[in-house]
Formats: structure tokens, C-alpha cells, sequence
């Protein structure tokens, strides 16, 4: 089984340094074909693993030591439960799916062997990620789907914007992970190693509660959560962290798709489940998750309302719902958290693809002020973004509506502090989500067209490599949530993989309310259950406003624009977080990097220090040398001379 | 005395060598000059590999005593007259084309050759002052003649002369050392000559000013053996005077030699005296290391920056040995094994790239050799990485053994320095290859004019493929040895282990 377990991730590995090296010669059908074939063997062995799994084998070991540092092992090792084979098939399906999506998105890019050799190299990376069994590798994986996002996002580099938003991309992460390494440092510190199963079995017995000495009331525990979350916090753009992702958007589409939507984003929601043995003992930790999550979740989603770029409300939205995910996180229902990553992967990134499917048809335009009418044209796109967006408005049966169902359950049961604000913004949040996601839906596909002429007349539906991965997320996102909603419930579906404190057990309290009941029967309670609850009315309300707005009473959102005072112009600049950024660290930033580039660097260190050593060896070469004067009884005069000296310096001693 | 007790086997190799030496001088003598010469030079390489072979075969033996223990036969002798063998060896190979178009191609001069790795292999094995005494003439003598063999060049001549004139003085010195040593000891054998200090050590809380006066005299002239400073003044002229295959010669083997006849004397003879001998080392060391490595900053001649360089890399193994302890001598043993390869290659690059009536020994004949001969920038390259003790090369893992042996010993102060001033070092290694790589080839190519202004034929001038993939070995060995590196180490660590004291 180790072999199979290695397998997947060497297999991504391996053709993405085919394609990577020798990009040229197997040219772009060779460069999709070895892909497509790694992953696709991939998936199917990643769903070996999960069946394997499911059937009650996990696995836990190193497989390779890589070196031993003061008496640390450093490890690659993979943790095989419930949890991390989960995720191992989503990333390969949804890899798989923009694999074969890109062949008709990027068709005749000069970079396609690159695009897909960096895509392989993610799915690699992602994959060492998720079988992390050690916080170094875990790092390593972390640190390598960053660099191949910060890649990817500049992938076109000839684009001025392109580089803006792929360079913004990488330094906020580096504020993520300079707190993530950090929380790695202090674990190392304080279990001595950086295996998982020693440091949970550590942290239910040490002495982590203790308080840090300097730090007041602060316990171990709640520093090394709230350093882990800071590195979720970028990973996963929470606010104030959350700033490049929007930006991110100017990468290709699969990749927002893939990396920006479905997995990459997700690992800080993958990673705080991980450690959820560390975060139950931290209740002021998970407080802070809470909050995050939930105001990234109604903020995030108010920017999404006045977007017009078709790919930045898709985005604004995967920020908003990683933020419900976050909150799930908070309120310690972790199983929840990854329901919902799982069917929002599969739905977000529907929404991704068919959005860009729209802007194949538009020839690269992406602003919906200039779409509509799209319906007629591309039927199949259409049928699925409207799955994709009733499952983001959780409408059942769709996927989204269990998953998001479940987290606003979870957080009304929580009663950690800021559990009751998290709940009133994650309400507020479903009306609004509803709003764009429609709003969205009824712009671009409804109405009739604002597209010019030339363009209408060559619009048509997409190509069949980029329509059938459509159809083949439409179809997870339409059922995944009827069939994972009762072992989620009962939780059976991650097993020991999460460890969740009994009096934070928040879905084991919602969960009473349905006991008894099993199969088809839950899943029809649970769905009348909603419907005489407020969430399901507030999608709907959402719904039936965006239609008002947008195919009815098409003059009133400017009006209420007009209306709303500062608010507008608030939420078009995102709550200037860009303006505070940029004029308050990046700028005097620039500023300072000036100053000590002209005077510390080329005036001290290179003129005085690099360079006027170097004079004065030159000097002192020039001045030596002449005692070399050719001269044989100079030599030996030399000779004598320090023969003489040792023989003083002997008799001295 | 019987002929059982003198146990002969032990020096086979150097007795197959001088009678070897004695017979190609005899079979020198018929035939015309080219082919006694070519016949004369296939003979000595045979010679040198046998003997090399003899000492390899039975590497792992118990240590072997021969002449009534005036003759020892210790994994170290033989770890060295293997190198010593194959290294000058290799030397002959470099050097042909270059002896050819200088008309010193002839059957003395490998003979000579043969000589002196006889003395070095003698002062390998020497564990008698006579016998270590008889092993450094023999190789200094021949050195000397060797040095002259291009005697219608002014600057051989000259180098010679000074060379032999300096290394009497030296061996004035050592033999002044060697009979104050017997003197107060009573014997020539160095392991009773420890034996006894060891027992006076024991009693005598001070050791009396005779026997430091003769450690004194003995590490002077090991120094100027070494070429270590302030005794060094002789390396650069005879470096840049003789003609480039002797220098190559030199570079190598001899200098193996030298370590060898070191660490008998200050190792086996002398180790109870740690305390006389230990501080001078590091001072001649530390002044051996900044001044050859300040000094060939100036220099405009590859050949006198190379001496230069090889004063400041004996200044350095020289750390190793001043460390006092074993890692250190292994170190030290290790380091001069690495110098010797790269020493050789860097001489082998010059004598490949030299013509008739071009000696390519300016910096300046440098300048964008990449463009006219990649393959041979490219192991100049590689041998300036290695002598400058980059990482991904042995004679970084050289260098770091040393520091490390100082480092364990205490020594940090002498660590810190070494490593300064082998940054110094790096630079005029560094310039070598910008010339290489990315100056510009200065407009006539010297190499093609000299061969235009010349009536020799085309295919005299060509380098023999052989000598090209032989140095392509010795260099390419500096990268490709990294893998084994700790087994290297490994055998260094077991030869001193076994080193008889």
C-alpha cells in the first residue's frame, strides 16, 4: 500500500517534469496527453486508497528520512485517514477535470506545455500537502502550492497586471506563513519533534495549558493556534489577509478554477481540521477563527454584489465561502468545514469553468455590463453555471445547500464567545450570496445581449473539452451533498482523524434533533426541516431580488447605488484595504528599500566594505611582492632571517 | 645481521624502480634520438605503474619493517608511493608534447623522473633520519637537474641555480637538526627518537633548549621543502623558470613527498614535543596562507600565481598537521592528496594549451579561452572552483576538513584566519575564470600565430587525444570523487589510525 500511496503524488511529479524539461520536444498534444494520463491514474488510485480507507485501513509512517537535525528527524511521511483521502480525491478530480478543461482554454497559447507542467507540478504538490504526516513537509507542500500559484497567477508575464497581482499574491502569503513557521517553531519547541501523532498525543497531555511566561494570561496552546491560523489566514485569504486573491483572478481561468477556487485556497481550511487536537484546547484560539470566518464571509460577500467582472463575483465568492468554512472551523464543527470545502470545490469550480467558457465565447471579455442573452447561444455552459449557482444559493437538493445548511447549524449551536454575531452575519450572508450568484447568472445569460456586433456574431457554445468537465462537475455538485450528509452528520465520515472536545461537539447537538432517522428519511427531515427555517427563505429572497433587479426592474440597481450614501463607493474599493496596504507597507516600503540600496548596500557594504577591502589587499599585494626581489642571497637572507626569529621566539617561550 | 632480517619484500617497489631506473638509462643509449626517447618514455610510465601496482596489492597488510627497521611499510607510505606513482605518471603524459617542441624530450629526463620518485618513495617509507635523510637528496638532486634540463633557457637555468643553492642551505639546516636530535637521543630511528623524548617529557617538566634548537632547524627545513613562508621565496622562480612539464612534475608528487617526510619527523619522531612544534606550525602556516594567497593578486603569470597558490595551499594542510591531533594529520593527509590532483590538472591545462614558442603561461592567454577551447575552460574552471573550495567540489570538503580538525582541536582564532584568508584567496581564482569566460579573446589568437609563425608540421603540434581524456580524468575527478567522498575520508581516517608512531 506505501507504494500506492506514493505513487500518486510522483506520479503528478514525474510528468511535470517530462513536460517541464522537455516541453519542446513532446509538443502540446505529447504535454496533455502524458498529464492527463498521470492524473487520471492518479484519481483512480486516490480512489482506491479512499475505498481502502473507508474499509477501515489507515495509514501512518515516515517513508523517507531526508536528514536529522539536532536530533530532529526531518521526514517526508504520509498520514493516509479518512480526512486526508477525501482530499486526495477531490484535488485529483477537480485536477483532472481543468487538465482536460485547458486543452480548449488555452488551445494555441505559446505557454501550453508550461501551463501544464506547472498544473502537474500543483497537483503534487497539493498532494504532499494533504499526506503530509509531518508539520516540515507539510510546510514544504505549503510553501511549493504557493510558488506554483505566484507562477501561475504571472503566467501571462509579458501582462503588467499580471505580475502586480501574482507578485501581491506572494508576499501576503509570506505574512501567512512567516506566522505559520513561527507556529511550526514554537510546536518544535515545545513537543521536541514535528510528527503529527506526537504532538497531538503530546498536546492532550503536556503541560501546553501552561501559560507563556512574558505573555500574561496567554496559554501555549492559543500562540501556537493563532500563529497556524495567521498562516491559514493567507492561505486561505481571511481577512485582512485576503487581498490577493480577487487580484489572483488575472491568472489563467482553470487555475482560478483549480488553485484559487477548489484546492490551494483550501489547504488553511484542510490545515486548522488537521490540527483540530491543538485548536479544541484553545478556546480563545477558536473564537478568533470564528470571528475571521464570519467576517470574511458577509464582507466579502457585500464586495461581490458590485462587481462587474464576471471572474471577480466567482472570486469575491470563494472568499466569502471560505469564510463560512472558517466559521464552521471556529465553531469546532471541523467535519462540517471539510463538507463544505468538498462540495463547494466541486461547485466553485463549475462556476469557474463556466464562467470561462463565457469568456472563450466573448473573445476574453470578462465584463458582464457587455454579456447577456447567453442563454440561447451556449445552452450547456448555461445549464451549468445555473447548477453551480444554486448550489452556491444552497438550494436543495444541491450540494451547497447541506453543506451550508450544516455550517450556519453548527455555528447556532456553538456557544463559544462571538458565536451569536458569526450566526447573524453567516444569515445575513446566504441573502447576499444568493443575490450575486443570481445576479451573475441573470446578467450574463438572461436579458438580451449589450455584447457589440462583432463580437454576437461569433459567439457560439464552447468546444467539447472545455463543456463535458462542465458536466462532469455539475454533476458531483448536484449529488455529492444527499450522499455525504449522513456520515458527515454521524461522523463517520473522517472517524479519528478529527478530534473534536465533547462540549464543543456542536454537530453531535444538532444531530439529536434527527435521531433515529437514516437514509432517504434524514435527508427528506432535513430538507423540510429547512424549509420552515430561515436560511432557505433568505436564498430565496435573495433569488427573487436578483431576478426583480436584473430582468424585471433592470434601472434600480443604480438607483439603490445612488441611494446608498458612502456605502457604494465603500464596497467598490473593497473597505480600502488595497489603499492601506499599499500607501501604509508597500509604498514606505519601496521607500526605505531605496534608501538602503544606495546608501547601506552600494555605499557602505560595496564601496566601503567589498570594495575598499579589496583596495587594500591590492595595495598590500602590490607592497608584498616586491620583497620577492629575484635575488638568490635575498632568499636566503629570508631564510636565516626566520630560522633566527623561531629560534628567538623558542628560547622566548 | 642476516639477509631474512633486512626483509627486502617491503621496498620492492622502490628497488623494481631504481633497477627499472638503471635499465631504461642503459637501453637509452641505442637507437636514434626520437625513438630512444619515445622508447625511454613508454618504459618509465610502465615502470611507474608496476611500482604503483606493488605497493597497491597488498594495501591492507600488517605494517612491514624492512633494513632493520630503517624502512617501514605503514598503509600511509603505501596510500602515498600509490600517489606519488600515478601523479608523476601522469606528469610524464602531460608533459611529452610540451618536452617535444623544446627538444628535452629525451631519455634522461625520464630517467631523472624515475630517480626522484625513488627518493620520494624512500622518504615515504623512511623511519631513520638517514633513510628519510637519502630519500630528500635523491629526489632534490634529480629535481635540480630537472629544473636545468631546459638548459638553453635563461630563467630554467637561473631557477635551478637558485633552487639548489637555497635547498643546501635547507639541507644544511635539517642535517644541523638531525645530529642535535642524535645527539640527544642516540639514535637515528625515529621510533626510539620518540620513544626516548617521550620518557624525558615524562620526567623533565621543561624540555632542554638543545632538543628545541633542533626541532626549530628540523621545521625550517621541512618548510622550505614545503615551500611554506617565509621559506617559499624559491617556489615561484623555480615554478615559473623551469619548464612547464617539470613544473608539473613538482606540483604533485614531490609534495606528497614533503608530507610525508613531515609527518614522520613531527608526527613519529617528534610527537612528544607538541608544544614546541605545534605554535611555530601555525605561525608558518598562517603567514604561508595570507602571504601566497595576497601576493598572487599581483601576479601576471599563470605559472607564478599557481606557486603562489601552492604556497598558500601547503600553508593550509600545514593547519591540519598544527592541529596536533589524528583527525587533523588525516586531514592534512587528505588535503595534500586533493592539492596534488588539482595542483597537476591546473599545470596539465597550461602544458595542453602551450605551443612551440607559446607558453601560454600569461593571464592574459586567458582571455576568452572558453571561446577557442571550451573543454579545456571548462576543467581550468572546475580546477579553480575546487582550488578555491567551492562546495560542489573536493576541495571544498579538503578545506573543511582542515577547519574542522582546527576547530575540534580548540584553534577557533586559526580557524576564523584561515577561513578569511582563503576568501582572499578565492579571488584571484575567480579571476581566472572571468578571463576564461568572459573577457574577450584578444584579437590574434597567440596560439595560431605562434603556429603560423612556425615551420612545424600540423600533426606534431596536435595534442595526443590520450593526455587530453588523462587530464579530462584527473580533473573531472575533483567533481566526480564527490559521491565517495566520505569513503576517501574513511581510508584517510584508517591510514593514520594505523600511522606507525
Amino acid at each position: 500500500m506505501t507504494n500506492l500511496y506514493l505513487a500518486i503524488p510522483l506520479l503528478c511529479l514525474s510528468t511535470a517534469l517530462l513536460t517541464g524539461l522537455f516541453g519542446k520536444r513532446i509538443g502540446p498534444r505529447g504535454a496533455h496527453c502524458i498529464n492527463i494520463a498521470g492524473v487520471a491514474i492518479a484519481l483512480l488510485l486516490s480512489l482506491l486508497v479512499y475505498a481502502d480507507v473507508r474499509g477501515g485501513h489507515s495509514f501512518n509512517g515516515a517513508i523517507y528520512t531526508w536528514a536529522v537535525s539536532g536530533g530532529v528527524p526531518l521526514r517526508i511521511g504520509f498520514m493516509i485517514d479518512q480526512l486526508s483521502a477525501m482530499m486526495m480525491v477531490v484535488v485529483t478530480f477537480v485536477s483532472l477535470m481543468v487538465h482536460i478543461y485547458t486543452i480548449g482554454y488555452l488551445a494555441n497559447d505559446p505557454g501550453y506545455q508550461r501551463f501544464f507542467c506547472y498544473i502537474a507540478m500543483f497537483t503534487f504538490a497539493m498532494l504532499m500537502l494533504v499526506m503530509a504526516n509531518n508539520f516540515l513537509q507539510l510546510f514544504f507542500a505549503w510553501e511549493l502550492v504557493g510558488l506554483v500559484s505566484y507562477l501561475l497567477i504571472g503566467f501571462w508575464y509579458e501582462r503588467e497586471s499580471a505580475i502586480f497581482a501574482n507578485l501581491k499574491a506572494f508576499l501576503m502569503n509570506r505574512v501567512g506563513d512567516f506566522g505559520f513557521l513561527l507556529g511550526i517553531a514554537a510546536i518544535l519547541y515545545l513537543f521536541g519533534s514535528l510528527d503529527y501523532a506526537v504532538v497531538f498525543a503530546g498536546a492532550a497531555i503536556s503541560d501546553v495549558q501552561n501559560a507563556v511566561t512574558g505573555f500574561g494570561e496567554w496559554q501555549w496552546t492559543t500562540i501556537i493556534c493563532l500563529l497556524l491560523f495567521v498562516g491559514a489566514m493567507g492561505k486561505s485569504a481571511q481577512i485582512p489577509l485576503h487581498g490577493w486573491l480577487p487580484d489572483s483572478m488575472e491568472g489563467p481561468t482553470p487555475i482560478s478554477a483549480l488553485i484559487h477556487a477548489a484546492t490551494m485556497v483550501t489547504a488553511g481550511i484542510f490545515m486548522v481540521a488537521r490540527m483540530s487536537p491543538l485548536f479544541e484546547l484553545s478556546e480563545t484560539a477558536l473564537s478568533v477563527v470564528l470571528i475571521v470566518g464570519a467576517s470574511t464571509a458577509i464582507l466579502m460577500a457585500l464586495v461581490g454584489l458590485v462587481q462587474y467582472d464576471i471572474k471577480r463575483v466567482v472570486a469575491y465568492s470563494t472568499l466569502s465561502q471560505l469564510g463560512y468554512m472558517t466559521a464552521a472551523l471556529g465553531a469546532s464543527a471541523y467535519q462540517v468545514a471539510i463538507f463544505h470545502l468538498g462540495t463547494h470545490a466541486f461547485f466553485k469550480a463549475l462556476l469557474f469553468l463556466a464562467a470561462g467558457s463565457v469568456i472563450i465565447s466573448m473573445h476574453h471579455e470578462q465584463d458582464m455590463r457587455k454579456m447577456g442573452g447567453l442563454r440561447a447561444i451556449m445552452p450547456i455552459t448555461y445549464l451549468t453555471a445555473a447548477v453551480g449557482s444554486f448550489a452556491l444559493a444552497g438550494i436543495p437538493p444541491f450540494s451547497g445547500f447541506f453543506s451550508k445548511d450544516a455550517v450556519i447549524e453548527a455555528v447556532r449551536h456553538s456557544r463559544l464567545w462571538g458565536a451569536g454575531y458569526a450566526y447573524a452575519m453567516l444569515l445575513l450572508g446566504v441573502f447576499v450570496t444568493a443575490f450575486y450568484s443570481f445576479r451573475l447568472l441573470f446578467m450574463t445569460f438572461h436579458g438580451s445581449s449589450r455584447a457589440p456586433e462583432a463580437t454576437r456574431r461569433r459567439m457560439h457554445e464552447s468546444p467539447g473539452v472545455v463543456v463535458w468537465p462542465m458536466v462532469a462537475l455539475a454533476v458531483p455538485s448536484l449529488v455529492v451533498g444527499v450522499l455525504f450528509f449522513e456520515p458527515m452528520l454521524n461522523g463517520s465520515l473522517f472517524g479519528d482523524a478529527i478530534h473534536i472536545a465533547p462540549r464543543h461537539d456542536v454537530v453531535a447537538q444538532w444531530a439529536v434533533a434527527y435521531q433515529g432517522q437514516s437514509g432517504v428519511w434524514l435527508i427528506l427531515a432535513m430538507v423540510w426541516h429547512s424549509l420552515l427555517s430561515a436560511p432557505f427563505w433568505l436564498a430565496v429572497a435573495g433569488i427573487v431580488f436578483a431576478w426583480y433587479c436584473y430582468c424585471k426592474n433592470t434601472a434600480l440597481p443604480s438607483k439603490l447605488a445612488a441611494a446608498s450614501g458612502p456605502i457604494y463607493p465603500l464596497l467598490q474599493n473593497q473597505y480600502g484595504f488595497d489603499w492601506f496596504y499599499q500607501n501604509v507597507f508597500a509604498n514606505p516600503s519601496v521607500r526605505l528599500a531605496g534608501l538602503l540600496s544606495a546608501r547601506i548596500d552600494v555605499g557602505l557594504v560595496d564601496g566601503v566594505l567589498v570594495n575598499g577591502v579589496a583596495r587594500l589587499v591590492g595595495r598590500c599585494s602590490a607592497v608584498v611582492r616586491t620583497m620577492q626581489t629575484g635575488l638568490t642571497y635575498h632568499y636566503a637572507f629570508a631564510m636565516i632571517i626566520g630560522l633566527f626569529g623561531l629560534v628567538t621566539w623558542i628560547a622566548w617561550l | 645481521m642476516n639477509f631474512a632480517s633486512l626483509n627486502a619484500a617491503a621496498a620492492r617497489a622502490e628497488i623494481f624502480l631504481a633497477v627499472a631506473a638503471c635499465a631504461i638509462l642503459l637501453l637509452g643509449v641505442y637507437g636514434d634520438q626520437a625513438r630512444r626517447a619515445a622508447r625511454c618514455y613508454g618504459l618509465s610510465l610502465v615502470a611507474l605503474v608496476i611500482a604503483a601496482l606493488l605497493n597497491g596489492l597488498d594495501f591492507s597488510a600488517a605494517n612491514g619493517s624492512a633494513f632493520n627497521h630503517m624502512f617501514i611499510a605503514d598503509p600511509m607510505a603505501k596510500l602515498l608511493k600509490i600517489a606519488i606513482c600515478v601523479l608523476s605518471a601522469a606528469a610524464f603524459v602531460y608533459g611529452r608534447q610540451y618536452n617535444r617542441h623544446r627538444g628535452i624530450f629525451e631519455s634522461e629526463y625520464y630517467v631523472l623522473g624515475l630517480f626522484a620518485v625513488t627518493g620520494m618513495l624512500v622518504m615515504a617509507s623512511a623511519n631513520h633520519l638517514l633513510t628519510l635523510y637519502l630519500g630528500l637528496e635523491l629526489m632534490s638532486l634529480c629535481l635540480y637537474a630537472m629544473i636545468a634540463y631546459y638548459r638553453d633557457d635563461r630563467l630554467a637555468t637561473e631557477a635551478a641555480m637558485k633552487y639548489f643553492v637555497l635547498g643546501a642551505l635547507a639541507s644544511s639546516m635539517l642535517l644541523y637538526g638531525m645530529s642535535l636530535l642524535y645527539g640527544f637521543t642516540g639514535s637515528l630511528q625515529l621510533s626510539v627518537i620518540s620513544s626516548v623524548l617521550t620518557a624525558d617529557a615524562a620526567t623533565a617538566a621543561q624540555p632542554q633548549a638543545a632538543i628545541a634548537l633542533a626541532v626549530v632547524f628540523i621545521v625550517v627545513a621541512l618548510a622550505f621543502k614545503l615551500g611554506v613562508a617565509p621559506f617559499h621565496m624559491w617556489v615561484p622562480d623555480v615554478y615559473h623558470g623551469a619548464p612547464t612539464s617539470t613544473t608539473a612534475f613538482l606540483s604533485a608528487a614531490p609534495k606528497i613527498a614533503a608530507f610525508a617526510i613531515t609527518m614522520r619527523l613531527i608526527v613519529g619522531g617528534l610527537n612528544a614535543l607538541p608544544d614546541i612544534w605545534q605554535q611555530m606550525l601555525i605561525l608558518l602556516a598562517l603567514l604561508s596562507v595570507a602571504i601566497g594567497n595576497i601576493i598572487a593578486i599581483a601576479q601576471r603569470n599563470l605559472k607564478r600565481m599557481l606557486a603562489y597558490s601552492t604556497v598558500a595551499h601547503m600553508g593550509f594542510f600545514l593547519f591540519g598537521i598544527a592541529s596536533g591531533n589524528a583527525p587533523g594529520y588525516s586531514a592534512a593527509l587528505f588535503y595534500v592528496l586533493i592539492y596534488a590532483l588539482m595542483g597537476l590538472g591546473a599545470f596539465g591545462v597550461i602544458l595542453m594549451l602551450a605551443r612551440p614558442e607559446y607558453e601560454a603561461d600569461q593571464l592574459a592567454d586567458l582571455k576568452g579561452l572558453s571561446k577557442r577551447n571550451p573543454w579545456l575552460a571548462f576543467l581550468l574552471l572546475l580546477l579553480m572552483l575546487s582550488m578555491a573550495g567551492l562546495p560542489p567540489t573536493v576541495g571544498f570538503f579538503a578545506k573543511l576538513a582542515v577547519i574542522h580538525a582546527l576547530v575540534q582541536s580548540g584553534l577557533l582564532w586559526v580557524a576564523v584566519l584561515a577561513v578569511l584568508l582563503a576568501v582572499i584567496g578565492a579571488f584571484y581564482y575567480l579571476r581566472v575564470i572571468k578571463l576564461v569566460y568572459f573577457d574577450q579573446p584578444p584579437s590574434a589568437d597567440p596560439a595560431t600565430a605562434a603556429q603560423t609563425t612556425t615551420t612545424i608540421t600540423e600533426g606534431d603540434i596536435a595534442v595526443s587525444p590520450a593526455a587530453i581524456l588523462l587530464l579530462s580524468c584527473n580533473v573531472l575527478a575533483i567533481i566526480a570523487l564527490l559521491p565517495w567522498i566520505h569513503y576517501l575520508i574513511a581510508i584517510c581516517n584508517e591510514v593514520i589510525r594505523r600511522f606507525a608512531v
